[in-house]
């Protein structure tokens, strides 16, 4: 039986790797990785609390954190191929057109 | 009584104004004219029948409540203020209003003539029928707000006609002059109905009458700084000292203008509205004994500028000052039906002076200087024959109505109850001026041999019927309009004085004018004598300018200051200049416009700017574009929150 608490510092550590590779990485596909990780560690506390009080509804909201992972990823992908496709690179540090 | 037609006493002219600044600039001259001309006559008739209304009610209800109503709608009611778009026809404006409207007529008529070949034919027109819409507002109005939008829109319709030829800058400056010397009476005129309502808690004229014999302490602080403030503009509507500098400069519009607005209606406003409210200045004896000063002392001042002046309509427009004067005078000393007199009998003959001045000035092609003129007797007989009439009637001969009128006001100077022997005195002196420059002018432009040059005196020639059919008329109606006021003492009725009599005082008699208690003797005695001064200033006038034409110029040399002064019209212009219009005009571009306008007002706004832009120029700096950026102090909004929550 692996311990709540395990489980939350796995999530722990899991989030905090997203957030550092969304800050230091400059390839857009892997700052997108980034983000998912964040959103996975997400639902793994929603599910490790699950086990521990017994109800289903925490894992509802962990199918729909899935659900609306997949459209996301669906559209950021689209957005990540169509940048590409105009500007030859996914470097985010050269897309800073949009400011004052 | 309530009368709905009253309304269009008013409207009809207003309705002439829209038509022509509509539709005149398409229609054929003549339309223009006639429906000018008409709509004035409807408004005259209707106050005809109004007249013959009241005077049929007179006889049948108590005298004071013979009055005409007509309310058309409430304009404002704001708590205890209401007031309302009322007109009323009592004694006193029905009066007023046939005259205005009567010489009004006429005068459209003659413009007609005498603006024929004007390339603004219509809108000339169009400021007229405004002006006679204004001038009828003020005079029916029932309350002192509607008053004041009758006494600003007449003082608009003034600016506007001075100002006619806008082309010429200093005819447009003219213009400019008239309106803002007025705004500073009407200034005095608004803080008056301010302080007014302030203290009687009404401002239509029959709560006036009735309240403030309760309200207000007689002779106190409130009804004579009321009455002071209200008669500040009365001196710059009726051109008063210290506000008539306007007037004479006034003569830079169309000459038809200056015999409407500049003499018969506009002018006598001030007038008009002291009688409108005597009771309340029956009870301030300090400010009629003011209004008595002002007015016999602008009569004299006046008159002494016009001995000299040689501008026709100039001296014109210094006698107008004068006989002002005299109405002032008149009121001042609480003779309101004198005044009233001398204003309706004023605007028939001061009319009539102006029209024939526009027609010498017509026939000799623009010029106004009568040391050009002499001569025009037998070129012009119509108007010769009338301006005599007129010269005579203002000079105050019987049997002319002039004789009656300012007769009565000197008689009623001397002997009234607050009449004194120094204000007849200075109104008698001021008189014989009158005499003098008006036959000075009437020798000067009709007697004599012609001084224009060639070219000009052979094109001179007689006005148009259009023109000589209303001097006629109002040269009947100068000769016998003093049928109306023949005193009782020589076998008339006073037939003006008891008319008016139940708008003079307030209802139980408390404040009523007292007639001056002297035989019969005395007062044919005083008449000789208004009659032999009178004729003094006639014979000098002949010596000087007729038997002896060189004794003027030796007088002139010999009194070389005073004539300087007075024909530089006591220098009062450029003493204004020098301490009123100067430092103002300083003090504007210096101090408010330089100083804080731009340094405070404009230092403000742009401090205001430069701040904002500077702190969102630091701010911008933050929005660099780096995602990773955002996304860094995104998160450290997040721990900044949620740290705060769980410490």
């Amino acid at each position: 039986m692996i311990e709540l608490s395990e489980l939350l510092l796995l999530s722990a550590v899991l989030f905090v790797l997203g957030v550092v590779g969304f800050i230091i990485r400059r390839n857009i596909l892997i700052m997108f990785m980034s983000v998912e990780l964040m959103l996975n560690s997400a639902g793994l506390v929603l599910v490790a609390f699950s086990n521990k009080l017994g109800t289903m509804d925490p894992q509802v909201f962990a199918v729909f954190v899935i659900a609306l992972a997949a459209a996301e990823a669906a559209v950021g992908l689209a957005i990540i191929v169509a940048l590409f496709r105009g500007r030859e690179s996914v470097n985010i540090d050269e897309m800073r057109l949009l400011k004052w | 009584m309530q009368e709905a037609f009253i309304r269009w006493i008013v409207l009809f002219p207003l309705l002439g104004a829209g038509l022509i600044a509509a539709l005149g600039r398409r229609l054929p001259r003549a339309a223009v004219g006639i429906l000018a001309c008409s709509t004035v006559g409807a408004s005259f008739a209707a106050g005809l029948a109004g007249y013959f209304r009241l005077a049929d009610l007179a006889g049948q209800v108590h005298p004071a409540a013979a009055v005409l109503t007509d309310h058309f709608y409430t304009w404002m009611a704001l708590g205890r203020l209401n007031v309302g778009v009322s007109f009323i026809l009592d004694p006193l404006s029905s009066a007023m209003v046939l005259m205005v409207a009567g010489v009004s007529f006429l005068i459209h008529v003659y413009s007609m003539g005498y603006m024929a070949h004007d390339k603004s034919y219509w809108r000339y027109f169009s400021y007229l029928n405004l002006f006679v819409f204004f001038m009828l507002l003020l005079i029916t109005a029932d309350s002192l707000p509607l008053m004041f939008i009758g006494w600003e829109g007449v003082g608009l319709c003034s600016y506007l006609l001075i100002g006619f030829w806008f082309e010429d800058p200093e005819k447009a400056y003219a213009g400019k002059k008239a309106f803002i010397v007025n705004r500073v009476g009407d200034f005095g005129f608004l803080l008056g109905i301010i302080l007014l309502f302030w203290s009687l808690g009404t401002v239509d004229f029959a709560g006036i009458t009735s309240l403030a014999p309760d309200k207000l302490a007689v002779g106190g602080t409130w009804v004579t700084l009321i009455t002071l403030l209200l008669f500040l503009g009365a001196t710059g509507k009726s051109a008063q000292i210290p506000l008539y500098v306007w007037l004479p400069d006034a003569m830079a519009g169309p000459t038809p203008v200056s015999a409407l607005i500049h003499a018969a209606t506009m002018v006598t406003a001030g007038v008009y509205m002291i009688v409108r409210l005597n009771v309340l200045y029956l009870m301030a004896p300090v400010s009629m004994a003011v209004v008595a000063a002002v007015g016999v002392l602008t009569a004299i001042y006046a008159a002494s500028i016009g001995l000299v002046q040689n501008d026709i309509k100039k001296v014109l427009a210094y006698s107008t000052i004068s006989q002002l004067g005299y109405m002032f005078l008149a009121v001042g000393v609480g003779a309101f039906s004198a005044g009233i007199f001398h204003l309706v009998t004023h605007a028939f003959f001061k009319a009539l002076l102006f029209l024939c001045a526009g027609s010498v000035i017509h026939a000799m092609g623009g010029r106004q200087d009568i040391r050009e003129m002499g001569g025009l007797r037998t070129k012009l007989p119509a108007t010769y024959w009338t301006f005599l009439i007129a010269t005579v009637t203002i000079a105050g001969l019987p049997p002319f109505s002039g004789f009656f009128s300012k007769d009565e006001i000197l008689w009623q100077a001397f002997g009234g109850a607050k009449g004194h022997w120094l204000l007849w005195l200075t109104g008698f002196l001021a008189a014989g001026m009158t005499a003098f420059y008006m036959f000075r002018l009437l020798f000067l432009t009709f007697f004599g041999r012609c001084r224009a040059d060639h070219e000009t005196s052979a094109r001179i020639h007689e006005s148009p019927k259009v023109m000589t059919v209303p001097l006629v008329i109002l040269a009947v109606l100068s000769a016998l309009g003093g049928y109306w006021g023949v005193p009782e003492v020589l076998g008339g009725a006073a037939r003006l004085h008891h008319w008016l009599a139940p708008v003079l005082g307030n209802e139980n008699g408390t404040f009523r004018f007292e007639a001056p208690h002297y035989s019969h003797a005395v007062e044919y005695l005083f008449m000789a004598l208004s009659v032999a001064v009178a004729a003094g200033g006639i014979y000098a006038a002949w010596v000087f300018y007729l038997r002896r034409p060189e004794t003027a110029g030796s007088l002139a040399g010999r009194l070389r200051i005073c004539y300087q002064v007075l024909l530089n019209k006591y220098y009062v212009d450029e003493i204004y200049n020098i301490f009123i219009v100067q430092p103002v005009k300083l003090g504007s571009t210096y101090l408010l416009w330089k100083l804080f306008d731009v340094s405070l007002v404009d230092g403000a706004v742009n401090l205001t700017g430069r701040t904002v832009r500077g702190l969102g120029r630091l701010a911008a700096r933050l929005q660099n574009g780096y995602a990773q950026v955002y996304a860094i102090s995104f998160l450290l909004g997040v721990a900044l929150v949620l740290g705060s929550l769980l410490w």
